[in-house]
């Protein structure tokens, strides 16, 4: 626990939280060299898949900047594409729910299909069967004969009393229903038990339903985790030795399972036969709840470590949650190169403003020299 | 797209289509150059997506350089990280794989 170094720590005090920000900048520190370092870096770089399950990952990421780390989780929520429905064409409602509100639900049912498989939905575009996915959703409600005159169960009384998500079914439109991969994993619903309205004898829905691809930033519905969040790895060092008598408190002072107690190494019964150690920081909500106890405040310090993230991602249905992070990296990797690129287009312009571009960056130059001196 | 602003060794980007996701991080990136003065981002306003990017360097280089490189060192790093996920998940090393 000890060996990391004390400037990765965040240090928490009982009452405020110091050294926050990242100091390894070249010129922080003098006579060491922080320059960026590709090989360093992915020498120090480790990222460690903790769990995988059908919704939910968790994985380690430890030697990058919270920049870095900030950005990949605002791009899992906001900038991910996926498909959802957006328009609702309502061919019949009878039932209690507005039109309005069932559209509502309705475009919030995740989609369980590939983001590939469509072109990104761009304003004012016509619908074709490249950027749009059609489903139907047909229901109608009818009172089931022969039941007897005490029960008060609405799914055994009425056939259809609840239109679920299962209802929805894909249409294929024009040349969708030719593609072979479209075919052995149809467009569905991620999850076919999701309640959209209920309805009794004689109320129908019939609606047509186009799906888009879009990202979260246009409407939440578009986004592809539950929720994508990361907490610091904590940090819990043992400055003081803790007397024996005060062991239950300090076990009790931190959630299940971070404090253990074993035997001392080298001590026999008596006095300081036992001692308490750090056992799982990880699992520590650092609550601070030691610092309430006065006799226990000085033996402990706590803190987080600065580069060391604990993710988790959880999936809302459309993509398997270890799909998730390339898809993350890719969208990354694409906004760098197109800031990239208008970087270039705007050192080298094409043709004609180059010479006016030159003249103009000689004379910059020189007065960039007289802003240095002064 | 950056935008304008004066030619210097020290200059101001405006980069449109942008927020803090990509700022903080080429900001990030671009302070770990040893020949940077200065470097800072801002959002001019919150409802605006657009971002300034303020860079200042030592010695006259060039500002523009500065950020080129910046953005191809980002690049590397998303590749890396890319590298090692995958590496990670073909080694299948987690500790529980139960179910929701």
């Amino acid at each position: 626990m000890d060996e990391i170094d004390p400037r990765r720590l965040v240090q928490i005090h009982p009452e405020r939280i110091s050294h926050v920000s990242s100091t390894d900048y070249p010129g922080h520190w003098p006579g060491e060299d922080h320059t960026w370092d590709l090989a360093a870096f992915r020498n120090n770089l480790r990222l460690d898949i903790q769990r995988l399950t059908p919704s939910t990952l968790d994985f380690d990421l430890v030697g990058v900047d919270a920049s870095i780390a900030n950005a990949l989780r605002r791009i899992l929520i906001a900038e991910v594409e996926t498909i959802a429905v957006e328009k609702v064409f309502i061919w019949q409602n009878t039932s209690v729910m507005q039109d309005e509100v069932l559209a509502a639900r309705l475009g919030l049912v995740p989609l369980r299909i590939h983001p590939g498989r469509l072109e990104s939905w761009v304003p004012d575009a016509t619908a074709t069967d490249a950027n749009t996915i059609s489903f139907q959703l047909q229901v109608s409600c009818t009172r089931r004969p022969n039941v007897s005159r005490d029960e008060t169960d609405p799914s055994v009384l009425y056939e259809n009393s609840a239109v679920y998500s299962s209802s929805m079914l894909w249409q294929p439109v024009g040349q969708q229903a030719a593609l072979p991969d479209w075919l052995a994993d149809p467009p569905a619903v991620a999850a076919p038990d999701i309640v959209l309205v209920k309805l009794r004898p004689g109320q129908e829905v019939h609606a047509e339903l186009h799906c888009v691809k879009a990202c979260g930033r246009e409407h939440a519905k578009w986004s592809p985790v539950a929720t994508a969040t990361y907490r610091l790895m904590p940090h819990i060092r043992i400055v003081k030795p803790i007397p024996e008598r005060l062991h239950a408190t300090f076990m009790q002072a931190f959630s299940p399972g971070v404090i253990g107690r074993r035997r001392t190494e080298g001590k026999k019964a008596g006095e300081g036969e036992w001692e308490v150690y750090v056992k799982d920081p990880r699992k520590d909500t650092v609550s601070r709840n030691v610092f309430l106890h006065p006799e226990l405040k000085d033996c402990v310090k706590l803190g987080r470590v600065r580069d060391h993230f604990l993710f988790t991602l959880e999936s809302a249905g459309q993509m398997p949650p270890q799909a998730l992070l390339p898809e993350a990296i890719a969208v990354l990797r694409r906004k760098i190169r197109v800031v990239s690129e208008a970087l270039e287009e705007l050192m080298h312009p094409t043709a004609l403003e180059e010479e006016e571009e030159a003249g103009g960056k000689a004379d910059a130059a020189e007065e960039g020299a007289m802003d240095v001196d002064a | 797209l950056p935008g304008h602003s004066a030619d210097y060794s020290h200059a101001t980007f405006c980069i449109e289509e942008e927020d803090h996701t990509l700022g903080n991080a080429l900001r990030w990136m671009i302070m770990k150059n040893p020949k940077v003065e200065f470097c800072g981002y801002s959002m001019p306003h919150p409802s605006e997506y657009k971002i300034n990017l303020r860079i200042q360097m030592y010695d006259n280089h060039s500002s523009l350089e500065a950020l080129q490189q910046a953005l191809s060192q980002l690049d590397d790093l998303a590749a890396a990280i890319e590298e090692k996920y995958t590496a990670s998940l073909e080694a299948e090393q987690w500790e529980q794989g139960e179910d929701k």
